[in-house]
């Protein structure tokens, strides 16, 4: 713990206006960026790969990348960072918390924006504001590939049956000369409007430590 | 105008079909306690049935006789049934009426006057609504049919709060409303009554709970969003357990008498309440397992496999009440926990049946119960007026219910990730109704010990019908003023799902990488050990798959596709369809007719589908020898004999007509023919196919279509990034014109289409893998004579189109190929709106790039 006494309160300050997590929050996840990365300033892709309770998360890839993202970040930069400090960390778990009693409702939907916008980020990998069918193709594959008995055709099919759902809805009135191009940003908070993300994209943030009691990644 | 006119026509035949009832009862003297004592009375009524039959015997052989005794119990419970049925037939005739006043307060009153007749010919009430038929008969199905449709992931997630109302809020309300009443009592509010405390409490601990069967009753009616209704739902099903203990612990108390309780009765009181709501619903969840684990190997007995849920369910329910544990819980737990895993064992077909038969029997016995409650009002014995006990009653439940539904959420609230809002908790509150269930413990207390039976009975009767006429009428204008968040009616998109997908998978993901044990966390953790363990053993290995919710959705939009289509080839082409049907028939009757005109015309069609044929044209009845041996005779050459041989077998064969009707108890198996059935299914699949072609024709004509790829190559190239992938597939500026079948290039991206263009062609069109796929690979040469005309017009369009073209939205790479496929999307909305009907069939080798070059 010997790092977390040299950040200083002020510090704390800045992290919690940035990110709207509580400072008890904040040291909670703390301790556990240190437990992630091995007591380094620091993480790395491999850190959180080697989280054990990952391990059987269909879209591990994708949710990892996006840790690395740096559209993530509250940055007006693209492209991916090989590690994260602690502030990009807390940055990408912001997108988790949950609204409390103050927010207002022009902050809730930033809120939803943000959430949303993290979501399309997520599938939209080449960062060109849209969704391809071979973007989308790729994360239902994953999405699926842990559930049994679907094979690869299937998800592919269901893929593009999803994607042709988009176009229908977005372009319903689509001539013979027209092309999807791809899920856009607009059309992706459309479709997910029914969704209520505010309200469901949400984790709850102990305040009391808890990630003593398991230890989540090897020390290796 | 008309249709009041409707509705006093059978409002006058429901009258007459009771005052029928009433005086055929009557007739018979006062045997008419058929619903409360049904057993002793059925016993006397067949000694005496015996006993005339006896003595009839004697005096000669009757021809005709009339023994209503013999029938009597059954006669009326079935009468009784039709009555109820007619009335909700009528009430929800009238939409105007139950868009304002729900149905089951409709239904009450229906009641009313049934009542009301009833009484007017006997004198006294001969039916009402007693606590056996009310708790073995009526309401198992209703709460089984609740645990069976309840959505489990949303009753989970909100376990929590829905706990805490449903203990916490009814010991509360029957706490306070006890306490209360006694205390105005002692204040002299209600005047010269002999209740004391205990049964104060008793009384408010039957009128404590919110009532399932009426809540479902007025919240399915008002779509209020789904977080809001699985809280009053589920406190409305889960309170049983703590009513049943306050219930049987205050009515012990009462028969003990004050002196004789101590802390270790209270102590035991609070035990028993555990053991009752854990142990019933163990119950449940173990008939629940058993239920999963039978129609596991229920294959050879499909018939009767929607059985064992209802009877599995029932024992279940009946299991714990012997056990004097929670009927209700019991039953909850074992739907629920059932679902799943009977949805995915049993056939497609008994899992239609079980839905229906739940609903049917769910409804039904609402419908009656709500028509009972009505009925039993108008009695003069339970009527005992006391208008202190009687409002104060009203107006402590109501008080008290927001107390306790906003104290209880205001603590949940700062635990709750998403709160309940202020607009929903008014609302939960107000639902807080009342109903038969409080009515039947009411009737159930004892007239020894309870002295004011009568009032209590007459008080919880007026709070049902204050809640849930009154309230369910004001329930959905007050829904509508406040603006109360609704569910959303629209169907489920497979996008939506995916992405709920891909949601709980998020969460669990950051729940590990922040290292914390959450809900979602849990969550997953279950669904793992449910998938290692339970699924396994309680499951059909080739069910599996079908039990993954997306890929269920997937299914069902292919098939509401699929029926789309066929409605929509069919409202097209219904003419032609029809020529068809008549073609094949008058077929088999010119037996022998002159053929020799024919037969060229099918060898043609065989050996080469170019051959003319336009001279079927002036023939609409074609017709065919059956006799092949003349055929032969008459010197055929043998290969055409094979082909001519082969071809009338494929669609000659036997049995056409002769469709079996076949009696059979244990299946139902229309057709077992698998030729028969294949090639009806080919021949409509190809009539529809082909107008939909026909209609087609008109709006894209495919022949036109892309002559000068360059040109449109040309269009595309400033367009960035479209170079690099275009430029693969077109590899020159040749003029190539695409012939027919090429119009599914739409299909596969860059290329992959090319060779399946190919077997379009030598199949002229017909064949289609994305659609037959396990058809013969006869199938081209199939061609009937009488169809071959079609058959070459639909070759104009491969029908494949409709199967294979259908991803022509592809984004990125395949946009630059948007010039080869355009043309063959219709604009017709319904096809744009689609999704393939299969999944695509396994992508064919990638042609060299300079296919085109080489083909030419």
């Amino acid at each position: 713990m010997g790092a977390s006494q040299t950040r200083s309160e002020h510090q704390y300050q800045d992290l919690a206006d940035k990110t709207g997590f509580s400072f008890e929050q904040i040291k909670n996840l703390y301790q556990r960026f240190q437990q992630l990365s091995g007591n380094e300033e620091t993480i790395s892709r491999e850190n959180l790969d080697g989280i054990p309770a990952l391990a059987n998360n269909p879209i591990r890839k994708q949710i990892i990348g996006a840790f690395f993202d740096k559209r993530n970040q509250h940055q007006d930069e693209v492209g991916t960072c090989d590690v994260i400090g602690f502030e990009q960390f807390l940055m990408v778990m912001s997108h988790f918390r949950p609204p409390n009693l103050k927010t207002t409702d022009e902050e809730k939907e930033a809120m939803r924006k943000e959430k949303l916008r993290f979501l399309f980020n997520m599938h939209d990998s080449d960062n060109d504001g849209t969704i391809t069918l071979a973007e989308y193709r790729k994360v239902v594959e994953e999405l699926l590939s842990k559930s049994g008995d679907i094979e690869q055709e299937t998800a592919k099919a269901i893929a593009d049956a999803a994607m042709l759902e988009v176009a229908s809805i977005n372009v319903p009135t689509m001539g013979p000369e027209d092309f999807y191009e791809g899920i856009t940003f607009e059309h992706f908070e459309e479709i997910l409007k029914g969704l209520e993300m505010e309200s469901r994209m949400n984790i709850r943030f102990l305040d009391v430590n808890t990630t003593t009691m398991r230890c989540g990644k090897s020390q290796s | 105008m008309q249709r009041c006119g409707h509705v006093h026509l059978w409002l006058l035949g429901l009258v007459s079909l009771i005052f029928l009832i009433s005086g055929v009862t009557k007739v018979n003297g006062d045997v008419a306690h058929q619903e409360s004592h049904p057993k002793p009375q059925s016993e006397l009524k067949s000694n005496q049935t015996e006993h005339v039959h006896g003595s009839s015997v004697i005096t000669g052989i009757p021809v005709v006789t009339f023994k209503w005794h013999h029938v009597e119990t059954p006669y009326l419970i079935a009468l009784w049934i039709l009555v109820a049925g007619l009335g909700k037939l009528v009430i929800e005739a009238n939409h105007h009426v139950t868009s304002v006043i729900p149905e089951s307060a409709l239904l009450i009153c229906f009641g009313f006057i049934l009542g009301g007749i009833i009484w007017g010919a006997d004198g006294v009430q001969t039916f009402t609504l007693t606590p056996t038929v009310f708790f073995f008969y009526l309401l198992p199905q209703i709460i089984l049919d609740a645990g069976y449709s309840m959505p489990n992931k949303l009753f989970f997630s909100n376990m929590g709060a829905i706990l805490i109302y449903a203990v916490i809020g009814t010991c509360w309300n029957a706490a306070s409303l006890g306490l209360s009443l006694w205390g105005c009592h002692m204040g002299g509010a209600m005047g010269d009554l002999d209740i004391g405390l205990l049964q104060y409490l008793l009384f408010g601990s039957l009128i404590a709970a919110v009532d399932p069967v009426a809540v479902i009753a007025v919240f399915e009616q008002v779509h209020v969003n789904e977080v809001l209704f699985i809280l009053v739902f589920g406190e409305s099903l889960l309170n049983d357990g703590v009513t049943v203990v306050l219930f049987n612990v205050f009515d012990a108390f009462v028969s003990l008498g004050g002196s004789q309780i101590d802390a270790v009765e209270i102590i035991k009181g609070i035990i028993s309440f555990f053991v009752v709501a854990f142990g019933g619903s163990l119950v449940g969840f173990v008939f629940g397992l058993l239920i999963s684990f039978l129609t596991r190997g229920t294959k050879n007995i499909q018939i009767i496999e929607p059985g064992f849920v209802f009877v599995l369910g029932y024992l279940s329910y009946l299991t714990a009440e012997m056990l004097s544990l929670s009927a209700i819980l019991s039953i909850v737990f074992c739907g629920m926990c059932c679902q799943k895993y009977i949805n995915s064992n049993m056939d497609e077909r008994s899992v239609t049946t079980v839905r229906y038969v739940m609903k049917v029997l769910a409804n039904g016995s609402e419908t009656i119960i709500f028509v009972f409650l009505g009925i039993s009002a108008i009695d003069k014995t339970i009527w005992v007026w006391n208008t202190g006990f009687i409002l104060l009653t009203l107006l402590f439940i109501f008080i008290y219910r927001f107390i306790g539904v906003f104290f209880l959420t205001w603590i949940l609230n700062k635990y709750r990730l998403v709160r309940v809002e202020f607009i929903d908790q008014l609302i939960m509150s107000y639902g807080g109704l009342r109903g038969a269930v409080a009515y039947g413990l009411a009737t159930m207390l004892d007239e020894n010990k309870i002295k004011e039976k009568n009032l209590m009975v007459c008080t919880s009767l007026i709070v049902v019908y204050f809640t849930v006429i009154l309230q369910g009428i004001t329930m959905k204008p007050l829904v509508n003023w406040l603006k109360v968040k609704r569910a959303a009616v629209t169907d489920i998109t497979l996008i939506e799902k995916l992405q709920n997908k891909v949601f709980d998978h998020m969460l669990v993901a950051i729940e590990d990488v922040s290292g914390q044990i959450g809900h979602n966390y849990m969550r997953d953790k279950w669904n793992h050990f449910e998938e290692k363990w339970m699924s396994r053993i309680l499951m059909k290995p080739s069910a599996r798959k079908s039990r993954d919710y997306v890929f269920n959705v997937f299914h069902k939009l292919n098939l509401k596709d699929a029926m789309s289509y066929v409605a929509e080839g069919e409202r097209r082409g219904s003419l032609e369809f029809i020529r068809n049907e008549t073609a094949i028939i008058n077929f088999n009757k010119k037996f022998g007719d002159d053929c020799s005109d024919v037969m060229p015309d099918i060898m043609a069609d065989t050996s080469d589908d170019q051959g003319g044929m336009s001279s079927m044209r002036g023939d609409p009845v074609p017709s065919i020898s059956l006799e092949m041996h003349e055929q032969t005779m008459n010197g055929m050459r043998e290969s055409e004999d094979i082909n001519t041989h082969h071809l009338l077998q494929q669609h000659l064969y036997k049995g056409r007509k002769q469709h079996r009707h076949r009696y059979s108890r244990s299946h139902f198996d229309t057709n077992k023919d698998e030729n028969e059935v294949q090639e009806i299914f080919q021949r409509t699949m190809r009539s529809r196919l082909e107008s939909f072609k026909s209609t087609k024709m008109g709006v894209a004509p495919p022949k036109a279509i892309t002559k000068h790829p360059k040109k449109d190559h040309q269009q595309k190239m400033p367009n960035g990034k479209s170079m690099d992938k275009s430029k693969t597939n077109y590899s020159g500026d040749e003029d190539f014109e695409f012939s027919e079948g090429d119009n599914a290039s739409g299909y596969e991206a860059s290329g992959h289409s090319f060779p399946m263009r190919l077997t379009y062609r030598a199949g002229a069109g017909i064949e289609n893998p994305a659609f037959m796929p396990d058809l013969d690979p006869m199938a081209p040469v199939q061609i009937p004579p009488w169809r071959a005309e079609a058959e070459r017009d639909s070759s104009m369009v491969a029908p494949s189109q409709r199967a294979q073209v259908r991803l022509p939205r592809r984004p990125s790479d395949l946009c630059r190929l948007a010039p080869l496929s355009i043309n063959t999307r219709s604009d017709n909305s319904f096809l744009e709106a689609d999704v393939p009907l299969t999944p695509p069939p396994p992508p064919t080798p990638t042609p060299p790039p300079n296919y085109f070059d080489g083909s030419i």
